[in-house]
């Protein structure tokens, strides 16, 4: 079996030949006395995960490698990759589909025809851009999602677009959400399904955060290279430059960075201001380690082929592995927070009467038995309605009390109320009669 | 595929669409409607449909720089809370916490930030510099050391900084309150 599949690498083919699949057709042959009820063995199951089954990959760096390859191999055949960036020459030590000729390519473009190549009938679609270009309906075409990122904007934003586009009435609007995420010899992947389990933003206190040095210590007594380099771009770029914003990624800007934070180490007698430092501190880039990354995608891919194929019991919902004490790995449930902004909160349904003003509906709200609200401030997306406070924002408001709702906000529209009394937002679907 | 829905039935909260309002706007619209100040600070929005970036004013009834009217600007970006408001204050003002270019050392607007503090949290934090300058963190150095050195000294260089006063060849801005 093995033999044969060594035989026909680097040829593309898209036929399926004999015993491709036999070591993963271990799993999907046969229940095991732990599978989920619902698992279908046999083929129905084989060709849901090869002919039917659609997965995102968002990001192709580090981990977004790792992920495409595992997948590729255990049998996802329709395979979409996100990646904004391109190829850099530092990348190459551990982003193992690239080679010195790609620097300066997309890395989604890239990969995707890597994997291609190597992996016979697997259709990778790149995509090289932003996931903020991408609406709801190029979402709701994915079965799955897996995140590789380093940014924590990039999986806000993800995780909240999914999140949102749960519809109650549509069941194939909730898309499971794998994340992963590595830092040094730490790491993470957890299993989101939004609205049903916590989500990325409920667990957003539990983030590290980017180390950052009293910004006194930066300005009278450096001691370390990334002190002064914080002096560089917090303190003295701003001095000189007044409002022009800094750009981490114009070699030009970290040039300059990176001359202030050699004449200040010079002066304080501190070693080891290097221009590499200097990037990585002003990009706060954490040292990625290969097999961190490789330890974490595979445990991201494990989840995909699970949860695509209910074959086993998938990650409930969160896997931490620190492996800077010797190796330890916890896994357990991070519970959702109701006062999360994105899946925590209540929402209600209201019916509102088309004539009622904004007082009306605020004393109607007030009123409610079930939602114990006092003082409540108003905003529909992109525009406050009414504010308690702050004072000007309250008066600014304030000619809005007497306003209808329905001038305000559209049939169907949300409203978002937050108070002192609610430890979360409200969220208000309005419905006029 | 797994059966997520069924899950989802089963959840006692029902089925939900949530606005299209950031989180960082939600946060935001929940930390400034609640925001409790004394009367010795009050903010301000230049646009007031511009919720991500404003001035607070703190007038201080008490200390040594009573009597003076001290601006900052915040700016919040897309990933508040997760990370600070950028303060910065506008007039070139004699504090030991704070530079001649506005840069104020607070733990909390920086290595101490937690997504769980909040922008109340941060005005009072900036409002107890005035009342309590602490020598031992240090922006202004000058100002640090004379408050340690000499603390009648510092109150007087204090008070005619804030008239517009030079104090070791710099010249401060204007800063008492219009009565
Ligand atoms: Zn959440």
């Amino acid at each position: 079996m093995m033999a044969a599949a060594v035989a026909v690498n680097g040829t593309a083919s898209s036929s399926d030949w004999d015993g491709r699949y036999y070591h993963v057709d271990q799993i999907l042959d046969r229940p095991g006395p732990r599978t989920d009820p619902s698992f279908l063995a046999g083929d129905e199951v084989k060709e849901f995960l090869r002919e039917k089954c659609k997965i995102l990959v968002i990001g192709a760096g580090g981990l977004g490698c790792e992920i495409l390859a595992n997948l590729a191999l255990s049998g996802f055949k329709d395979i979409h990759v996100i990646d904004m960036d391109t190829i850099d020459i530092s990348n190459l030590n551990r982003q193992f589909l690239f080679r010195p000729k790609d620097v300066g390519n997309s890395k989604a473009i890239v990969a995707a025809e890597f994997i291609m190549n190597r992996v016979p009938g697997v259709k990778v679609t790149p995509y090289f851009g932003k996931i903020q270009d991408k609406d709801e309906d190029y979402y709701m075409q994915f079965n799955l999602i897996i995140c590789g990122l380093d940014s924590v904007e990039a999986r806000r934003w993800i995780n909240a677009t999914l999140v949102n586009m749960v519809d109650p009435e549509n069941p194939e609007s909730l898309k499971p959400l794998i994340d992963g995420g590595t830092e040094g010899f730490k790491g993470q992947a957890r299993v989101i399904l939004p609205t049903v389990t916590s989500c990325y933003e409920c667990s957003l206190d539990m983030l590290n955060k980017p180390t950052a040095f009293p910004i006194c210590t930066i300005a009278n007594t450096p001691r370390l290279p990334e002190h002064c380099i914080e002096w560089a771009s917090v303190l003295e770029w701003p001095r000189v430059h007044g409002e022009k914003k800094m750009d981490t990624d114009n070699p030009e800007h970290i040039s300059w960075l990176y001359q202030i934070a050699l004449a200040r180490a010079k002066e304080f007698k501190i070693e080891g201001v290097t221009y590499s430092l200097t990037q990585g501190v002003v990009k706060n880039i954490i040292p990625a380690i290969a097999s961190t990354n490789a330890i974490i995608a595979a445990s991201c891919c494990n989840e995909a082929f699970k949860i695509a194929t209910s074959s086993a019991a998938y990650l409930n919902n969160y896997f931490m592995l620190i492996g800077t004490d010797s190796v330890y790995s916890y896994t357990f449930e991070h519970e959702k927070r109701q006062d999360c902004p994105v899946c925590g909160g209540e929402s209600l349904d209201i019916t509102v009467n088309k004539e009622w003003t904004v007082d009306r509906l605020i004393e109607v709200l007030v009123e409610r038995q079930d939602i114990q609200v006092k003082k409540p401030s108003l905003s529909a997306p992109g525009k406050q309605i009414y504010f308690q406070a702050p004072p000007q924002l309250e008066e600014a408001t304030r000619p809005n009390l007497e306003k209808k709702v329905s001038e305000l906000v559209p049939d169907g529209g949300e409203i978002t109320v937050t108070a002192t009394t609610l430890p979360f937002n409200l969220s208000l679907r309005v419905k006029y009669i | 595929m797994i059966k997520i829905w069924s899950m989802k039935k089963n959840e006692d909260q029902a089925a939900k669409k949530k606005p299209k309002t950031s989180a960082a706007q939600i946060r935001v619209q929940k930390d400034l409607t609640e925001l409790d100040l004394p009367s010795t600070m009050k903010t301000h929005f230049p646009d007031p449909a511009d919720l991500l970036n404003f001035t607070l004013t703190i007038t201080p009834d008490e200390g040594m720089y009573k009597g003076g009217s001290f601006l900052f600007t915040f700016k919040i970006n897309a990933n508040y809370p997760h990370e600070p408001p950028k303060v910065k204050c506008e007039q070139k003002i004699y504090h030991p916490n704070v530079d001649l270019a506005g840069n104020v050392c607070l733990n909390i607007l920086r290595e101490d930030w937690k997504p769980v503090l909040n922008l109340n949290s941060v005005m009072v934090g900036l409002q107890y510099l005035f009342l309590e300058p602490n020598a031992d963190d240090p922006l202004n150095k000058e100002a640090a050391e004379e408050l340690k050195r000499n603390r009648e000294q510092f109150i007087y260089n204090v008070k005619s900084s804030m008239r517009g006063g030079t104090i070791k060849g710099e010249k401060y801005d204007i800063v008492i309150k219009e009565q």
